[in-house]
């Protein structure tokens, strides 16, 4: 028989994330039955807590706060040790002392989006009607959803105005949403690899992420926490082909080319065999072991539905008219995933309705990862415009360390 | 010529810009052409610097540029620049969005310069478009006597490598206004130094001597 390598099983328990999900190693605040969060879908939901990070101080005038948005399976430590995997902050690249997103300067926030499994409500949470995790009995969410909630947050730190939203991908969605929703609490969006809505092909990969996960039998409906099972096969596999999404041709021939994973000669086997298959279900088991696979469905779900100009007579300019906010855009050109065209359109749209932006595209061939990877031009151009916007805002103005 | 020609007051750098004196003639031409609170589109941007000139005088200026370098140095001084393409992208932009369109040495550079000209005066109430004179006297010059494609110190690339296009005289870009309808509200011509030409002259001593033409255009019948 030939050999058959299958995706490493879990080391971390599902004890641990379902721990995380719920007491997690954040901040928290907490929303009473007298406060639900009004979801899209027509369900109120109450109570409801968010998981956030801070960082730095909010001055006294609260002028110098800045939301990080995340992306699809990050989460709100972009600037800390993460709690289950021990590596480094998420988004280190761009936030920290010294940083663009400058925590010496700015009080920088970034909230666990509803939905998720890090410490906001979402379906690996405990349901408090049934005492049991809520799985597929959650409500489905939408980005308008997590903006919303995140502006519940924000008015719950007392702050009026934002001084920039910032966000990259599904954190980009979140930006725009912002501020197409809240114009007047947004003083400045930073929006980078991202749209005003998801693709068809974007959406035809999400839903071979997700059948991959209802495909493996340790999904059980979803009830795995219960079962005591974990989808970490289905939910890999889904991984892996996103992770594809967030790279490129180009670099995945950079980093691997057709090497061989420590042989030099084919084993006849499907093991892996090329250094890139390796790579791949590294990138498989390491996800599995930090995220809920409910909460992939349910994410990736609301990315599906995104679509601002869908929400305004399908006119994308009326979200955006005579929006005070100073917006800069910006796409990397190797990003098959959200290319350069839909930022375009959210540029034209933009400028149809008058709104400060600024657009630029940055030549790379790391893919849609780049927002995430040390890529100097896009880092540089960050610092400019948000430095830009800080003196007109009145703060104080500091080129970023090199 | 149906053209009223109109010199321009020769006083210096406003005291509002911050470095006076340190600006390009023609964009100090262009700048006192603005009146401050304008809403301005500079289409073919480079560097930014009359942006950067236009802001300090209280203008709303935002720009299109094609370069990445060149976007990437006006996002870095903090304007609203987008990366784009005189050709394609100002059918994006709806009617009136501004006050005035700005096309600074880049007619010569499009495809299209006709169909470039009717968008700058669709989506701007006034447009302001400069451009080297090839019926300037060294052109003219260089091609009569040394019999080879002019190259100046404004124009220094080569035929073979020049980004320029459509390249045209005062006198020529006069009779695309009149064919297009244009309404000429000032016209000025520059010397090799950026010094506006004696305003009484005749066309073709302007056509013969002006290195540049800056003309301020209005759609006729309004």
């Amino acid at each position: 028989m030939v050999s058959v390598q299958p995706l490493m099983s879990v080391s971390v328990d599902a004890e641990d994330r379902l721990h995380e999900a719920n007491n997690p190693t954040s901040l928290v605040a907490e929303f009473g039955p007298d406060e639900p969060l009004r979801l899209d879908c027509g369900v109120d939901l109450a109570p409801f807590q968010i998981a956030y990070q801070a960082y730095g101080t909010l001055n006294a005038d609260k002028t110098n706060a800045i939301l990080i948005c995340h992306a699809l399976t990050m989460d709100q430590h972009v600037a800390n040790v993460h709690p289950i995997t021990g590596k480094p902050g998420g988004w280190l690249t761009l936030v920290g002392p010294g940083k663009p997103v400058d925590t010496d300067r700015y009080f920088v926030i970034c909230s666990n989006v509803i939905g998720s499994c890090m410490g906001s409500t979402g379906p690996a949470s405990i349901n408090p009607a049934t005492g049991k995790v809520w799985g597929l009995d959650f409500p489905v969410i939408t980005i308008p959803d997590m903006v919303r909630a995140q502006a519940m947050l924000i008015d719950r730190l007392g702050i009026t105005q934002l001084f920039c939203v910032v966000g990259g991908s599904m954190g980009g969605m979140q930006t725009l949403q912002w501020t197409a929703a809240y114009p007047e609490r947004v003083f400045s969006a930073l929006a980078v690899a991202c749209a005003t809505k998801h693709s068809a092909q974007n959406i035809a990969f999400h839903e071979l992420g997700r059948q991959a996960v209802m495909a493996d039998p340790d999904w059980r409906g979803g009830r795995y926490f219960e079962e005591g099972t974990h989808p970490h096969r289905g939910l890999g596999v889904a991984r892996m082909a996103a992770h594809i999404t967030y790279l490129s041709d180009a670099a995945l021939h950079r980093k691997f080319g057709r090497r061989m994973q420590d042989r030099d000669v084919p084993t006849f086997s499907f093991e892996a065999d090329f250094q890139v298959e390796s790579y791949l279900r590294y990138q498989g088991s390491s996800f599995v072991e930090r995220f809920d696979a409910n909460s992939y469905l349910y994410l990736t779900r609301a990315m599906d539905y995104f679509d601002i100009a869908a929400d305004h007579n399908g006119h994308l300019a009326e979200a955006f008219r005579d929006t005070q906010t100073r917006f800069c855009l910006m796409s990397f050109t190797s990003d098959w995933l959200f290319p350069t065209a839909e930022s375009r359109d959210v540029v034209h749209a933009l400028n149809a309705g008058g709104v400060r932006v600024s657009f630029a595209e940055i030549e790379t061939d790391k893919g849609h990862d780049a927002f995430l990877l040390d890529v100097p031009e896009f880092l540089d151009l960050a610092d400019a415009f948000l430095n830009s916007a800080a003196a007109v805002r009145g703060l104080p103005v500091e080129a970023r360390d090199k | 010529m149906n053209v009223h020609q109109q010199g321009l007051g020769t006083k210096p750098g406003n005291p509002a810009s911050p470095v006076p004196g340190s600006y390009r003639g023609d964009h100090l031409l262009v700048a006192e052409m603005i009146p401050a609170g304008s809403k301005v589109l500079d289409v073919g941007c480079g560097d930014g610097d009359l942006l950067q000139l236009l802001e300090s005088r209280g203008i709303d200026g935002r720009g299109i540029e094609l370069s990445r370098e060149g976007v990437n140095h006006c996002v870095g001084k903090g304007l609203a620049v987008v990366q784009g393409d005189a050709d394609t992208d100002l059918v994006n932009y709806p009617d009136d969005a501004f006050d005035y369109v700005i096309l600074s040495q880049t007619l010569q550079a499009t495809r299209q310069p006709r169909v470039v000209l009717e968008n700058l005066l669709r989506i701007g109430r006034r447009a302001i478009v400069s451009f080297p004179n090839f019926g300037f006297w060294r052109m003219r010059l260089q091609l009569l006597i040394g019999g080879r494609m002019p190259r100046t110190e404004n124009l220094p690339a080569t035929w073979y490598d020049t980004p320029n296009i459509h390249f045209c005289t005062i006198k020529d870009f006069v009779h695309l206004c009149d064919e297009i309808n244009v309404k000429m509200e000032r016209a000025v011509a520059l010397d090799l130094y950026g010094r506006p030409l004696r305003l009484n002259a005749p066309w073709w001593f302007w056509n013969m001597f002006g290195e540049q033409g800056v003309f301020l255009l209005q759609r006729a019948g309004k």
